[in-house]
């Protein structure tokens, strides 16, 4: 208990962060019709890309004999970019679709 | 200093374009420069993460900008590619391999750990288990999840006796490796890290296996808020809080999405993902059976019906899209059109196996979206329509979901096409639907079948209603 508390008051800062995107997230998503639940959640998926960026930043701190590591993270940044360009393409493709066009 | 100050703005550009980009499609106007604004937020994201200056980082540049056209390159193509009836399959896909991603990220990170080339802080710990539970689960149950979706697995196959207890099993034996890889600390060895992201993987296969595909939508919905969760305990180990925003936005996003599935199945989540559909459902076959009168209707009468009504209402499911045939239902669609026939479409939350995709799948038949009613909308219109369509649903129009305490899905919110003065039911055959239950809307005196193959149906019918 003590150790979370510790925790908890030396990352206020983040938890705000946390706490507040939760809320956010619950409400933007809250609104959305039926109608575009399937490339909202396309979307979401591409956006979950964002681990991309952890795979970037760790392949530029292995050391360049580390071949293990190299090679995992190349194999991580290109599957967390295919995650990403996928998912907004694929998305885009939906998207397209949904023109308003006059009922006659 | 310049150069920090201008990341630094890119990532905090970048993750508002996400939350900017969602908000905005959340109308079929905006949506797609919604899309369009959060794949940019994206790419700023990834320059700034090129160009970040990191104290005695190696840059590895080749191995990274590698990584970057091999994805892109695939997952182009990929995107490209598939067709809109695969959709839900391919969404799984790209989700699985965001999982996957994450796995390897705490793979290495623990790895470097034990050489000893990272400290290895409780908290540091903490994050990279449950960056390898989460990934692991949303890596292995999405690629499960495409496997069922594209017809390879079928669901008895994967699903053990007492599926429920296993899982339970699994759950803990996942947790309690955690705990070991994590209370070893750096004294660990990489075969128990791997131990560990073996059995994480399982459970995340073991966790889809009992799941019904016609509940696939929650579950595929509940993966993509998981792997939003293991971006963001990933942003942690790296300390960017532009990868916490996005993944949290996600898993939010994720479960509120979820959340709404559910709601309109009325069943609980738990309910969901104990897999309590197939199975139980014998419960409700009585009293619906033998004696019963099926009526069928030709083709030429069902064609002279629709040409001589006033409001018509398809009713669209999973057999719609398996047929492909949602253009030759927009064909007949123009036709009555043509002839002042009102024509609107009823789209159940659930149908089909993914949220909105009957929406998608007529969307790419250039069905105006005005015309697609939503559950309640679609109950008015159903009570002054003359003639409701089903093709290829057929849970999501079962009245004993209203009358009958005994079936299991009694309480479900349904279409109620048999208010309108006609029903007709375009089905293959008389088996029941994917739930396994009885339908008595067949047998419904307002109701007709048509048999067979939902686009041959369909096409014939066009074909008559030419004629008249």
């Amino acid at each position: 208990m003590e150790t979370f508390m510790q925790f908890f008051n030396d990352n206020l800062l983040l938890i705000y962060l946390l706490v507040f995107t939760i809320l956010l997230g619950f409400e933007v998503i809250s609104k959305v019709p039926t109608v575009l639940h399937t490339p909202l959640m396309s979307g979401a998926n591409a956006i979950s890309g964002v681990v991309l960026i952890g795979a970037i930043l760790l392949v530029r701190q292995t050391r360049p004999d580390d071949y293990l590591s190299l090679s995992l993270g190349f194999l991580a940044v290109a599957m967390g970019m295919v995650n990403a360009v996928g998912g907004f393409v694929v998305t885009d493709r939906m998207l397209e679709m949904f023109k308003k066009k006059k009922a006659k | 200093m310049v150069t920090t100050f201008i990341i630094n703005l890119f990532y905090l550009v970048g993750a508002a374009s996400f939350v900017w980009g969602l908000r905005l499609m959340n109308a079929p106007d905006s949506a797609r420069k919604g899309n369009f604004i959060a794949g940019v937020g994206m790419a700023m994201a990834i320059i700034a993460a090129l160009i970040e200056p990191i104290s005695g980082a190696f840059d590895n540049f080749a191995w990274i900008i590698g990584g970057l056209v091999v994805g892109t390159a695939a997952g182009y193509y990929a995107a490209v590619k598939v067709a809109m009836t695969a959709m839900p399959q391919m969404v799984s896909i790209f989700n699985g391999l965001g999982g996957a991603c994450a796995v390897i990220l705490g793979l290495v990170e623990i790895l470097l750990i034990y050489s000893g080339e990272r400290e290895a802080s409780s908290s540091a710990l903490i994050i990279i288990t449950l960056t390898i539970i989460i990934g692991g689960i949303a890596f292995t149950g999405s690629f499960l999840a495409y496997g069922k979706l594209q017809g390879l697995v079928n669901d008895s196959a994967v699903t053990l006796k007492r599926h429920g207890l296993v899982n339970m099993l699994l759950l803990a034996l996942t947790l309690a490796c955690g705990v070991f890889v994590f209370l070893q600390g750096a004294q660990g060895s990489p075969m128990w890290a791997l131990i560990f992201i073996g059995i994480a993987m399982v459970y995340g296969v073991s966790f889809v296996a009992p799941i019904g595909g016609a509940d696939m939508p929650v579950v595929i919905s509940l993966l993509n808020s998981f792997s939003g969760l293991s971006a963001a305990a990933a942003g942690l180990i790296y300390g960017s809080r532009f990868m916490l925003i996005g993944g949290i936005l996600v898993g939010a996003a994720g479960t509120i999405l979820t959340v709404m599935m559910c709601n309109a199945m009325n069943r609980s989540l738990m309910n969901v993902l104990i897999g309590g559909f197939g199975g139980g459902a014998t419960g409700g076959a009585q009293g619906a059976t033998g004696s019963q009168v099926v009526k069928e209707i030709s083709l030429a009468d069902a064609a002279i019906l629709l040409f001589y009504s006033k409001s018509v209402v398809f009713v669209p499911g999973y057999g719609l899209a398996v047929a492909q045939a949602q253009k030759i239902c927009k064909e007949i669609d123009d036709q009555l059109e043509a002839n002042g026939v009102e024509v609107r479409y009823a789209i159940h939350p659930v149908a089909g196996r993914m949220p909105g995709h009957m929406n998608v799948l007529l969307a790419e038949a250039d069905v105006p979206y005005p015309k697609l009613l939503d559950l309640d909308d679609a109950n008015n219109a159903l009570q002054n329509a003359d003639v409701a369509i089903v093709v290829g649903a057929n849970d999501v129009v079962n009245p004993a979901a209203e009358n009958d305490p005994s079936s299991p899905i009694y309480g479900m919110p349904v279409l109620k096409v048999w208010q309108a003065k006609h029903v007709i039911v375009i089905k293959r055959s008389m088996g029941a639907g994917y739930a396994g239950i009885e339908n008595p809307l067949f047998f419904h005196e307002r109701n007709k079948m048509l048999f067979g193959d939902a686009k041959a149906v369909l096409s014939k019918l066009n074909a008559e209603l030419k004629n008249q």
